[in-house]
């Protein structure tokens, strides 16, 4: 096997333990899996960030709004948005370098089984692309993160497409209207599956839709914590 | 049923490029003359053809551009037609949304815009574009040291060769190998040939763009490197780093590649893929080095490559003969980032102090800690001495500081080996029988000093705790040169 991401050859360990076990794949070398940042210790509660507090000055913004508060029962972010991080995202989604998804595959997996085992009954929903950034990207990184999970994903929403995200200033974004539609009617608790919480507005926007629709409790969890 | 598989086998293991298209038109004209400026030889992308659909699908129902599959496919693996890669590893599938199926893509070449299996690759099979007509393209005056003048020839014979010819021109650090090429790139250009010049480093290539310009101010000239502001590639004469080629495919009627020897274009197998497709089938290739690899010494000598050497200096003098200093010690003081004391007593005993002085160290490490010590030592002024890596943000900054005199002491890793010039200087290699200075390494090295007509003489001097054998072959190779060029 060749590490994903520096292409190293890599040399399985032979040790007792494992000698007579068939080895977990291995994705990426130490070295690359060890520059990824995972999130733990002190967190924001509600969106997931470093955070000494309990709950961050950018939660309690969103909770200010009757509009906003409580849309989103809280997002997990597996790893933190550092160096490493931001250069793999890049390439795997701008660039496509769909196979770069592996790399996370352990810890997303891991994280996501202790954190929703006791949410009964949830629907795990990936965030979509237009018809239009999904032509031009070939494929949906939300989806292909949800396709690692035990659950299946169902494709419930839809988006228009718009100009890009990064382009708008926070408050073009709250004040632009909703991008996504429902396609399907549902009303079970949702885990929404994302790439990157950045300002968290696209997430809200999604749970917002899927509330009004009468999912009585929607939650995100996403890649990486911008 | 059993040549068939055989010939499978042989084109996996050796890159025929038959799936190349021909044009069936030998006729330009006015409508399609912007065109076949724009794509011809290149080998794109959808993305990388800024025409809307319906002009594609009409360039495509008349034969003006064809489309390519972009991947072959072998029973036992693929490879990529626009990078060469065959390593399996670097081929991965993803379940594309444009086709609806699960398929394989090229992970190898993919910063350049990704090659799918479903998407094909573009060609231009219009007509050729036209070029300027130019009785004398070249308008360089100066003149050839007959060395040069014999070496010229040579290459201009090869050039215009109407059938597939080559030609390696092994010519001495500080040959003067550009203005060598003048006279044959001249001739092709009057024929209306395509040409390019290809080399590893867009050092050289920002180097050689503004000699080129004013040896061929008429003539359609474009660098490409990385990040260049010129990215078209539609000119008469191409400038390129050699990864630049990746977008070409039977384009030139001339290909040059300058350090043919040098790293990366000798490490990485996608290079000669992509310069022997960026080739017309019976297109002249031209290598240039002045430290050959075995494989091409072999060569050579087998008489299976035809070869012209340039063993003396555009100056006339010998190139200068590097001394082997052995201390014991040196290994001790290198640990504690030291230079040996046998270094200091050779520094103090310089026959011409004046000239500035190149250190090669074989790590960065050790590059920026020496530095330190000798900014110590009594004998150096402190401002004057600085290192550099290539891992180092100001490395243009400081190299030009040591062109401009500005520094006298500067200590390097093996970036400096090649292509910088520096007209009066000494040289230093601490730990020469480390395994990064292998021969070709050596010699590129000593061949920085005394490039100047005005100090044509320089010392180089390798500190070394037990003599190597490429430290040994280098000074062979050298002397040897200069004997060579005695001869003549
Ligand atoms: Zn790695
Ligand atoms: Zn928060
Ligand atoms: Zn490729
Ligand atoms: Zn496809």
């Amino acid at each position: 096997m060749h590490c994903l991401w520096c292409h190293q050859e890599m040399i399985p360990a032979i040790e007792w333990g494992n000698f007579f076990l068939p080895d977990k794949p291995k994705f990426g070398c130490d070295w690359c899996l060890g520059q990824l940042e995972v999130l733990d210790g002190e967190l924001c509660k509600e969106c997931g960030r470093r955070e000494e507090a309990e709950v961050c000055s950018d939660c309690r913004r969103w909770n200010a709004s009757s509009e906003w508060k409580g849309v989103l029962s809280f997002n997990k972010s597996v790893f933190g948005y550092n160096d490493m991080m931001k250069e793999v995202i890049a390439k795997w989604k701008y660039r496509g370098d769909y196979a770069l998804c592996d790399l996370f595959r352990e810890d997303f997996v891991r994280t996501f089984n202790e954190l929703f085992k006791d949410v009964k009954g949830a629907k795990v929903v990936p965030i979509p692309l237009s018809k239009e950034r999904l032509y031009e990207r070939g494929f949906n990184q939300a989806e292909a993160l949800a396709g690692f999970l035990d659950m299946p994903s169902e494709n419930v929403l839809s988006r228009i497409h718009g100009e890009k995200q990064s382009k708008k200033t926070r408050r073009d974004r709250l004040m632009a209207s909703n991008p996504f539609t429902l396609t399907v009617g549902i009303t079970d608790p949702v885990i929404l599956i994302d790439d990157i919480y950045t300002t968290g507005i696209t997430l809200r926007h999604a749970a917002k839709l899927l509330k009004e629709a009468g999912c009585p409790e929607v939650y995100a969890f996403t890649l990486a914590r911008g | 049923m059993v040549h068939t598989v055989l010939n499978t086998i042989g084109s996996f293991l050796y890159p025929t490029f038959d799936w190349i298209p021909t044009s069936t038109y030998d006729r330009s004209s006015t409508e399609t003359e912007i065109h076949a400026k724009q794509f011809s030889g290149k080998l794109l992308l959808r993305e990388e053809i800024p025409l809307e659909e319906n002009l594609l699908n009409q360039l495509l129902s008349t034969d003006l551009m064809t489309t390519i599959p972009s991947i072959e496919k072998y029973i036992w693996g693929h490879r990529c037609r626009r990078c060469g890669n065959k390593a399996k590893h670097l081929f991965a599938t993803i379940p594309c949304s444009r086709c609806g199926t699960t398929h394989v893509y090229c992970r190898k070449c993919i910063e350049m815009g990704r090659v799918m299996s479903c998407s094909p690759l573009y060609y231009w099979t219009g007509p050729q574009p036209l070029r300027l007509e130019q009785s004398e393209p070249c308008s360089w005056q100066g003149e050839l040291t007959s060395h040069q003048q014999k070496a010229s020839n040579e290459i201009e014979k090869t050039m215009m060769t109407e059938a597939v010819a080559e030609l390696l021109v092994w010519a001495v650090c500080g040959a003067g190998k550009t203005e060598m090429l003048f006279q044959g790139i001249n001739e092709a250009i009057r024929r209306g040939k395509r040409v390019c010049l290809a080399t590893p480093r867009a050092d050289v290539v920002r180097e050689l763009y503004p000699r080129f310009t004013t040896a061929f101010p008429n003539t359609t000239i474009e660098a490409l490197y990385g990040g260049s502001e010129q990215k078209k590639g539609e000119g008469q004469l191409i400038l390129a780093t050699t990864h630049q080629l990746l977008r070409f495919a039977h384009a030139f009627d001339v290909v040059i590649i300058d350090e043919i020897d040098a790293f990366p274009y000798h490490a990485d197998p996608s290079l000669p893929f992509a310069s022997n497709r960026a080739a017309k089938p019976n297109a002249s290739l031209i290598y240039l080095t002045a430290t050959p690899r075995k494989k091409h010494r072999n060569q050579v000598q087998s008489k299976q490559l035809k070869a012209v050497f340039v063993p003396v200096r555009f100056h006339g003098h010998p190139l200068p003969v590097p001394k082997l200093h052995m201390c014991f010690s040196l290994k001790k003081s290198l640990t504690k980032f030291e230079a040996p004391q046998a270094f200091y007593q050779w520094y103090e005993r310089r026959m011409n102090p004046k000239r500035q002085l190149l250190i090669f160290v074989p790590v960065i490490a050790l590059a920026e800690k020496i530095t330190l010590s000798l900014r110590d030592n009594a004998l150096f002024s402190r401002e004057t001495i600085t290192s550099v890596h290539a891992s180092d943000e100001d490395r243009k900054e400081k190299v030009q500081a040591f062109r401009d005199r500005k520094l006298s002491v500067l200590v390097t890793t093996t970036i400096l080996e090649r292509g910088v010039t520096f007209p009066s200087v000494d040289v230093a290699v601490l730990d020469a029988c480390h395994d990064v200075f292998d021969e070709a390494a050596l010699v590129q090295i000593a061949g920085r000093a005394g490039r100047s007509p005005d100090d044509p003489t320089g010392e180089v001097i390798f500190f070394h705790d037990g003599k190597t054998d490429a430290m040994v072959a280098a000074v062979d190779a050298i002397k040897q040169m200069n004997k060579r060029g005695r001869n003549l």
